[in-house]
């Protein structure tokens, strides 16, 4: 592009009175770009001035010196063909300024804090140089429909919505019918006001709006064989249920497996099968994919006191069900909801509010069938949460339903009837419950758990990532997106994210189906979906430098990149979500972004001035997770909270894009230490990006090393963990880790 | 009257900029929608704004929010209006004509949130950010992480003194003192209605006797207190007298599960009880805690959360619903419960006790007026060609199931308006 600069500062919110704003201005034309002074730029006549530079002087990058790019950002968007970069005066320099002490008097406060801003308006600068207008990365055509696994409640209501929404719809179901468990029900627990009852199934009425829409193709006795491609254009091959074929996606193998492969050390799991990156030229094309394969009733035999499979008449409650579907129940029946005797009040493994619901449901069927029958609800939380505290008053109000906290110690035979023994009962006393029958409240296993079950054909393996850390859910760790999935343009809902009611099951396909034709138009536009929604950025690869290295195509936290049998990144452009975690992993340097890339960053460190004489001025870099930690400066500033004046700091996208020749730069141009604030990682991470923190972490580990051999300390170079709130801590975490530098003194090749 | 009637046919209304009005307005406007959000407060965030973290995860709400607004600020497709509420609705499904009023904020789009008036302004104000437990100045921007970053002025509660002072203070213009409420009209296909909840009102629970003691607080102060934005900075202190708490009690289902007040259970009250135990134990190791509850609502995967908690020697748990709480002339009140496992009477004598009182969805009255269908607790519900419900305003729930819903409506909206 064509590149015509032109510079504003602005003196308004105290920078003009602070800060030396000639000797900023004196920056900019060295740097030879055009400079203006506003009172307030982001006032509509301080806009107007750049507006008229751009229509009269043809500026498409203007370089805005005023406050945080977090603010004003919308009204600082001068649309197409222009980019705007930013230098954070306001927060970054004059709201964080040290206060005058003892130590330090206000004219070394004010030495420091223009010596600052100047490298903030050295970087700016650098930054406008450096940067491109990227350009949407576009497909050459997208399909629209969407694929939908499962043909359960979740499965068909994902359908239906997504076609009335007008888009096509592949409808796959594993067995011979379309319905999944709850044609096997007698009744519904109810969905809507006044909560009270319980409804009649609608499933069949939902399988004939799936079975007559038009936009629907329904294939059952079918199971998806592998998941190729992208969105936008995954390439679907289906195979008949329970054969195996030579299109089954491949099970995953690691690099050190590859490896050991290749030396004849260790046996190929794929061999038979079509290698991952082939294409099947008779493979359905569908745009998005919603994985909605249910559960099946969890195994409740390590519960061996409660006799399941060794006493007659100790059934599940999707057993019970059964029975009730098929015929009648007995008269005197126990329901037991919490497995754990004497050790713990938890309800059964993979349970949920669902299984104090459908108890409840099913003790109305012991009533309807038997005018004298009588349920028994032995309970440790009676779990009805919302409007369903209603149902369960329904079920208070029944004569026949008796329901207690208890905690039941064993189920025995005795003379032909089962007997229940309880403790702790809400009588104050302990039960001997005679009865027909005994119902554990088992819980629903996500399919999930047991198998890879979306079956992706992707370098990362057939399976989602997280499994383990949800207990087999193909959930997400997030509580604002829940949506969010590693995989992008794959979308999962119903039973294998929860075991949930109807109520919400329906919600959740419902949002899934949402999801996929947000995925498929994103993908049409060429730009991201989620956190970066709209962003047209791509990541570019020059490939003639590549070293197969495979490190981008292992981190990748969306498993965005295949590769080919030498080991060279194929870029799926619609499943990246532009984190630049491939772009930090390249230790050639070869992966950067039109506006964000390994020359950009690391010549704006480069454009930190160095001082090399002085011992009071060290220099430290910060690389500073846009997402949180940046945010989290912000307000700290705004709370006029004193930032150090020696840190210059530069948003990132991610941790994970931290790429460590830019620490390499820093060091080498003398400054002393590198420091990288970013989100949470562990279990319950914070990463938006999921893994960039925990990367980032890895690989400044293995920078310590190499430093170590340059002869400079590995304490030069940390990583640490900063929420959003920790607005009050951020200032001293930033202080601790200079005071560390500090003592280490200054970089012993500063000035070389 | 300002019309922007000229809005491209199919655009979405969404009522209520919280969590849940938040990710239907985002959801729709990513497809490609465009999107009206009105929110009636000074800034978006509603409820879970105010929260110090979420459970399970023990993460801060603004992190999410954060990426949302962010979202806002790169999509051209969404129109924000705050200090706005729909006026009244006409027409019908995938043609409806709505009228907004916009209450006067007294500052205007020149604001830079320099922080000037602030320091002029002499008045104060009951903080409602905080539940009224500090000050602030009648001009302030809502807490640190308002979006959008602008002032907002409690003009009546200001001397003239003061308002000249912070007219004066202000280099940009930004006060307008002579601001009006202004109407504005949109046509929009379909209408979400994510109007939230709030806090059910402590003082109808006559027993626990909300007003008798700074001793008894609500869940949603406990959030405040543990909130380094809020009144204390974020250390947990005794409304009143700042006293550190050496014990503390929880008040499970205050208000629901109760005939005479909400008949529902409110879905996130015992778990939002557990994450403040957390806030508590990550200050006070030690001290000892009672909670007073009917059931322990934490299935599925909340059930490790809860796990962590029982295993904590210092934690009673006492099946019984508090009947009474009496306050102490040290400070400090004491519940009285009928254990109903035991049927003993159980009693314990805390420094702060922790009413865990319920939703009632923040609609109310207004919705028969605007043509909503509700049921009998209030609650919105859903009809098929346009007008939707979403998050709290259709059922009690937690995050993850808001957000769940509100996308589901946001798949509703698409569908009206490509009908």
């Amino acid at each position: 592009m064509d590149k015509k600069y032109g510079v504003y500062i602005c003196t308004g919110c105290g920078i003009g009175e602070a800060l030396d704003v000639e000797g900023l201005s004196g920056i900019a034309e060295e740097n030879g770009m055009p400079v203006k002074t506003h009172e307030a730029v982001c006032s509509e006549a301080g806009r107007q001035v750049i507006k008229d530079d751009m229509a009269n002087d043809g500026v498409n990058i203007p370089v805005i010196c005023a406050c945080s790019p977090r603010v004003w950002k919308e009204e600082f968007n001068f649309g197409e063909g222009t980019i705007t970069v930013r230098a954070n005066l306001r927060e970054g320099v004059v709201w964080s300024m040290e206060k005058p002490s003892e130590e330090r008097s206000q004219e070394v406060i004010n030495e420091f804090t223009n010596e600052l801003a100047q490298d903030y308006m050295r970087m700016a600068c650098t930054q406008a140089k450096k940067i491109d207008i990227p350009e949407a990365s576009q497909q050459e055509t997208t399909n629209r429909r969407i694929l939908v696994m499962g043909g359960g409640i979740a499965g068909l209501t994902a359908a239906r919505e997504a076609a009335k929404a007008g888009h096509d719809v592949l409808l796959v179901e594993k067995t011979d019918k379309l319905g999944g468990k709850a044609l096997g029900w007698r009744k519904q627990l109810p969905t809507k006001a006044p909560w009270s009852s319980l409804e009649e199934s609608s499933i069949q009425e939902l399988v004939s709006a799936v079975e007559t829409d038009s936009r629907i193709t329904v294939k059952t006795g079918t199971e998806v064989a592998r998941v190729a491609g992208a969105p936008g254009d995954f390439k679907i091959t289906l195979k008949t249920t329970g054969t195996r074929t030579e299109w089954d996606a491949p099970f995953r193998v690691t690099v050190d497996e590859q490896d050991k492969i290749e030396k004849g050390e260790m046996e190929d799991p794929n061999q038979g099968f079509r290698p991952y990156t082939e294409g099947n030229p008779d493979a359905e094309v569908v745009g998005a994919v919603i994985l909605a394969t249910g559960w099946v009733p969890a195994d409740v035999s390590e519960f061996e006191h409660l006799g399941h499979g060794k006493l007659a008449n100790v059934v599940t409650n999707a057993e019970f069900e059964k029975l009730a579907k098929e015929g009648k129940v007995p008269a005197n029946v126990a329901f037991i909801q919490s497995p754990g005797g004497e050790d713990n009040d938890k309800d059964f493994p993979y349970a949920n509010s669902v299984t104090s619901m459908v108890a409840l449901k099913q003790a109305g069927y012991v009533r309807e069938d038997n005018p004298d029958g009588k349920a028994y609800i032995l309970y440790q939380h009676m779990r009805t949460p919302g409007n369903m505290e209603l149902f369960y008053k329904g079920a208070q109000n029944n004569d026949g339903i008796f329901m207690t906290k208890a905690t039941v110690t064993g189920v025995e035979e005795e003379g032909g009837a089962l007997v229940v023994k309880a403790k702790n009962t809400l009588l104050q006393e302990d039960l001997d419950l005679q009865v027909d029958m005994v119902v554990l409240g088992a819980g629903m296993r996500p399919t999930t758990a047991d198998a890879s079950t979306i079956n992706l054909s992707y370098r990362q393996g057939p399976g989602f990532l997280d499994l383990e850390l949800f207990d087999g859910y193909a959930d997400s760790n997030f509580i604002c997106f829940p949506y969010e999935t590693r995989r992008t343009g794959v979308y999962t809902c119903g039973g294998v994210r929860k075991a949930t009611d109807m109520v919400e099951t329906i919600d959740d396909a419902c949002g899934a189906a949402l999801k996929a034709i947000q995925c498929i138009e994103s993908s049409d536009r060429g730009v991201s979906v989620h956190p970066r929604s709209g962003d047209n950025s791509y990541p570019e690869f020059y490939f003639q430098r590549c070293t197969q290295c495979k490190r981008c195509t292992e981190e990748c936290p969306f498993g965005a990149l295949d590769d080919d049998e030498k080991g060279t990144p194929l870029p799926n452009p619609t499943r990246c979500r532009r984190c630049g975690t491939c772009m930090g992993a390249c230790p050639e340097r070869i992966i950067s972004f039109k506006n964000y890339s390994i020359d950009m960053i690391g010549s704006m460190v480069k454009a930190v001035d160095v001082p090399d004489d002085d011992e009071d001025k060290l220099r430290i870099v910060a690389f500073v997770c846009e997402n949180d930690a940046y945010p989290c400066i912000d307000m700290a500033a705004m709370r006029n909270v004193s930032l150090n004046s020696l840190v210059r700091i530069i948003p990132v996208r991610c941790l994970g894009s931290v790429n460590m020749v830019w620490i390499k730069d820093a060091m080498s141009s003398g400054m002393d230490g590198a420091l990288l604030l970013g989100c949470k990682f562990g279990d319950d991470y914070q990463c938006h990006f999921v893994k960039g923190s925990e990367i980032a972490d890895k690989r400044m580990a293995n920078i310590g090393e190499t430093l170590g051999s340059l002869g400079l300390e590995p304490e030069r170079c940390a990583v640490r963990q900063v929420a959003i709130t920790d607005y009050d801590k951020v200032s001293d975490v930033i202080n601790e880790f200079i005071d560390e530098i500090m003592e280490l003194g200054p970089n012993p090749f500063k000035g070389f | 009257m300002t019309d922007e009637r000229s809005a491209p046919s199919g655009a979405v209304l969404v009522v209520g900029g919280g969590i849940s009005g938040l990710t239907a307005a985002l959801e729709a406007a990513e497809v490609g929608q465009d999107v009206f959000l009105v929110e009636k407060n000074p800034s978006l965030g509603g409820r879970v704004a105010q929260l110090n973290q979420y459970f399970p995860k023990l993460c801060p709400p603004s992190c999410g929010l954060e990426i949302n607004y962010q979202r806002i600020k790169n999509n051209r497709k969404i129109r924000v209006h705050t200090m706005t509420e729909v006026k009244s609705v006409s027409g019908g499904p995938g043609n409806y004509q709505v009228t907004l009023t916009v209450n006067p904020r007294y500052v205007n789009s020149n604001c830079t949130c320099c922080n000037a008036c602030v320091d002029a302004c002499q008045d104060e104000v009951d903080n409602p950010f905080n539940f009224g437990m500090d000050k602030v100045k009648a001009i302030r921007k809502p807490h640190e992480h308002a979006f959008p970053a602008r002032y907002v002025l409690d003009k009546d509660a200001c001397s003239s003194a003061s308002l000249d002072a912070i007219v004066g203070a202000c280099k940009y213009d930004a006060v307008e003192l002579d601001m009006q409420a202004k109407e504005i009209t949109v046509d929009v296909a379909s209408i979400i209605w994510a109007t939230g909840w709030n806090p059910y009102d402590p003082n109808n629970l006559e027993n626990l006797k909300f007003n008798s003691s700074q001793a008894i607080i609500s869940n949603m102060m406990m959030e405040r207190l543990a909130s380094v934005n809020g009144p204390t900075g974020g250390k947990i202190l005794r409304p009143g007298d700042n006293a550190e708490p050496a014990s503390f009690a929880f008040v499970q289902c205050a208000g629901s599960r109760d005939e005479n007040h909400l008949e529902y259970c409110s879905y996130i009250c015992c778990m939002a009880s557990m994450k403040q135990i957390n806030y508590i134990r990550a200050q006070y190791p030690e001290a000892p805690i009672t909670v007073f509850y009917i059931d322990l609502r934490t299935p599925g995967k909340y059930e490790k959360f809860r796990e962590k908690l029982m295993a904590d020697e210092n934690i009673t748990w006492i099946k019984g619903k508090v009947a009474d709480i009496v306050a102490e002339n040290d400070g400090s009140v004491t519940l009285i419960a009928e254990d109903a496992v035991t049927g003993n009477k159980a009693q314990a004598k805390v420094d702060l006790a922790v009413l865990a009182t319920g939703m009632q969805p923040a609609i109310s009255d207004q919705a028969k007026a605007l043509g909503l269908t509700t049921d009998d607790n209030n609650f919105v519900v859903s009809q098929e060609e346009g007008m939707i419900s979403a998050g709290c305003a259709k059922k009690a729930s937690d995050v993850v199931t808001c957000a769940q819903s509100a996308t589901a409506a946001a798949m509703k909206a698409i569908q009206a308006s490509r009908r």
